[in-house]
């Protein structure tokens, strides 16, 4: 039976500080970030992450401008 | 395999910087650095004016905004009084190469013992996107609406470069933040830039190409394209004066 | 006996005797002596000496000294004092002491080299934008620069501001003899930065201008209250007063003693504070005292101007005020002694 080997570890995001400027959908290697339709107190629709296409590589962390993600190592 | 990453303490709160501004990578980066090299608690930093000053939100540390291109001198002297704290000048290009452009280059000239990190958008962001020195020929600013004649105003200044070249500074580089892999390269200059401050060598400089997607009227993934496609081609990437392997 | 000593000299002595362990500036006559002369005796007691490359990076410097915690000076004069406003008004607005030696030259733009007494309303109300103030202080001989020198680090230190020495260019350039005080340990205030944030700080977008402006209105009411200096006498008889400062004050006091003696009865009050201006002296006054005159080296008169808004506040009927502005130089007491004539024959009119 193949298994799909994943990296441990969960991205986090703290939706609050998102300007939905996208660097982060655009550098995701596997198009696992999209805008969601909630918005936040400061009116950007913030991102929501695909956990299941997630590989936990980092680029999101790498290139948001605002400390949105938190990448957790478990 | 995942690798752990939480922005620094230092850092950790929301920013006033525009959607998809550079700032905010470079900030954090420099967050990192001093965390790794253990001075987050060891840094006191001179702020510009401009786009710059939103750094003094944001970060939990000895800072000063400084007068408008004055940082080169106010951090001279920081370091001179303070030399065993990391002295960090934190600039925007008008800031450090318009009204700046004495006190920038004369740092530089004397080869003082602190690092300064020019964010380079090519306009005086904060004040609602002017033609800076380091607008390229062309470029449609607010003070040059038919776009840049170089001719009459002169071609974009490349300071890094003229430092490397005709003073004798500890350490030079130009980084971009248009993608993951430069933005890695951003943090090994930045990291390098303060070794070089930490081990006495001299003036380190890191100038960083950013996105301004505010006042170059595009959003953030298409403002890192130009940046690639339009910016790096005359602004080359890399460390211009190395750190002498002693 | 002290020994003969030069205006700048020691003013810089002064200073580093005082503790100060900063000078950044640029050279420009007739201050450029006090700058030669920390070029070499900083390194001495372990402070730092830098040549900045321009006057508003000297500024600029002592502004990041300061913010460290270090007792920091600079001299400059005309327009060289012109470029540093900004630095003032940031010195200010930061709340950092330090001291700044302006030896005063006459003119406007570049100037001439003569001594004078021309910057007086720029100093007391402020180059920079914004309204603030900083301390003036107006010695009148070589031994009371050394003294206020000390005294402008302390009053710095204390109230947080800028302190500056207004003397004219003649004084920075002559000889006197001179006490030096005995040399003080020199420490950091506490409040610097040393890298590890003790002093917490919000954004610049983030003050309150409200609170600020109570806050700024309490600390120069403080001032004001506590730090008028000056020197008068025979003021309580007098039919005329006059007012002067520094090296013109001193030949007023001279002249104001031979009138004395001839008979008239004049008495002077001598500013050591222009900023604080000393109110207090002209409440000792003479009732009916029937003019101040003042006695000053630039040409619109500047001094006057303080004299009368005084004079007015001191006094319930208006008194006139009487100023022949001496343009340069440091008026002779016979040239004074003719003012105060033309004063009583009715001959010059007065300003206010």
């Amino acid at each position: 039976m193949a298994e799909k080997t994943k990296s441990k570890g969960k991205v986090l995001t703290t939706p609050e500080r998102c300007k939905q400027c996208g660097l982060c959908v655009a550098n995701c290697p596997v198009s696992a970030i999209s805008f969601g339709t909630e918005i936040n107190s400061v009116g950007y629709n913030f991102t929501i992450i695909d956990h299941e296409k997630c590989t936990v590589c980092g680029m999101c962390y790498m290139t948001c401008p605002d400390f949105v993600y938190e990448i957790q190592a478990d | 395999m995942a690798i752990a990453r939480k922005v620094p303490e230092l850092v950790d709160r929301p920013n006033g910087f525009c959607p998809g501004c550079g700032h905010g990578i470079v900030t954090r980066l420099i967050a990192e650095c001093l965390e790794e090299l253990g001075q987050d608690k060891n840094v006191i930093f001179g702020i510009g004016v401009g786009c710059s000053s939103l750094l003094g939100g944001v970060i939990k540390a000895d800072r000063l905004h400084c007068s408008h291109g004055r940082v080169g001198a106010v951090a001279t002297a920081m370091k001179r009084v303070n030399p065993d704290n990391i002295v960090i000048a934190y600039q925007g290009d008008g800031d450090a190469y318009s009204i700046g452009i004495g006190e920038t280059t004369s740092a530089a000239y004397r080869n003082e013992n602190f690092t300064t990190i020019i964010i380079n958008n090519t306009n005086y962001g904060m004040t609602g996107g002017q033609m800076s020195n380091t607008t390229m020929p062309g470029q449609k600013t607010s003070t040059s609406v038919n776009g840049r004649d170089c001719a009459v105003t002169g071609m974009p200044i490349r300071f890094p470069e003229l430092v490397a070249s005709q003073f004798a500074p500890a350490y030079a580089a130009r980084g971009s933040v248009d993608k993951p892999a430069n933005i890695i390269k951003v943090k090994k200059y930045i990291k390098n830039a303060l070794e070089a401050q930490m081990n006495k060598e001299g003036y380190s400089v890191v100038e960083v190409l950013s996105p301004c997607p505010t006042n170059w009227g595009e959003d953030a993934p298409a403002s890192m394209k130009r940046i690639v496609e339009a910016l790096i081609p005359y602004f080359p990437l890399g460390e211009f004066k190395a750190r002498e392997v002693k | 006996m002290a020994d003969m000593i030069k205006g700048n000299e020691a003013i810089a002595e002064a200073a580093i005797r005082a503790g100060a362990r900063l000078y950044a500036g640029y050279p420009i006559t007739p201050s450029t002596e006090i700058m030669e002369y920390m070029s070499w005796r900083m390194a001495e007691v372990g402070g730092t000496f830098i040549q900045a490359e321009s006057e508003i990076a000297g500024i600029n410097m002592i502004i990041g000294g300061a913010a460290c915690g270090v007792r920091a000076i600079t001299a400059s004069s005309g327009p060289g004092m012109s470029l540093k406003q900004e630095g003032m008004t940031t010195l200010s607005d930061e709340e950092l002491p330090a001291v700044v030696i302006n030896t005063v030259r006459y003119g406007n733009g570049i100037g001439t080299l003569y001594s004078a007494q021309c910057d007086y309303l720029r100093e007391t109300r402020g180059g920079g934008n914004g309204d603030y103030r900083v301390i003036v202080l107006c010695p009148e001989s070589i031994q009371e620069a050394v003294d206020l020198t000390v005294l402008a680090f302390d009053l710095a230190e204390k109230y947080r501001m800028v302190c500056m020495l207004m003397t004219e260019g003649a004084l920075a350039q002559m000889m006197e003899p001179a006490e030096l005080p005995e040399m003080r340990e020199a420490t950091r205030y506490p409040w610097g930065f040393d890298g590890k944030y003790t002093n917490k700080k919000i954004g610049i977008f983030d003050r309150n201008s409200m609170t600020e402006a109570v806050a700024l209105n309490e600390k120069y009411n403080s001032v004001k209250e506590n730090e008028q200096r000056w020197e008068s006498n025979y003021v309580d008889d007098a039919d005329y007063v006059f007012v002067a400062y520094g090296l013109p004050g001193r030949s007023t006091i001279g002249a104001v003693e031979a009138l004395r003696a001839e008979g008239h009865k004049v008495g002077f009050i001598r500013p050591i504070t222009a900023w604080p201006f000393p109110e207090k002296a002209f409440k000792e006054v003479n009732r009916n005292v029937k003019g101040f005159i003042s006695v000053e080296a630039n040409a619109t008169g500047q001094l006057i101007d303080d004299i009368a808004l005084t004079a007015k506040k001191a006094f319930k009927n208006n008194i006139p005020e009487y100023c022949k502005p001496h343009v340069y130089g440091v008026p002779s007491m016979r040239v004074i002694k003719e003012d105060f004539m033309k004063v009583i024959a009715g001959e010059m009119k007065e300003v206010y």
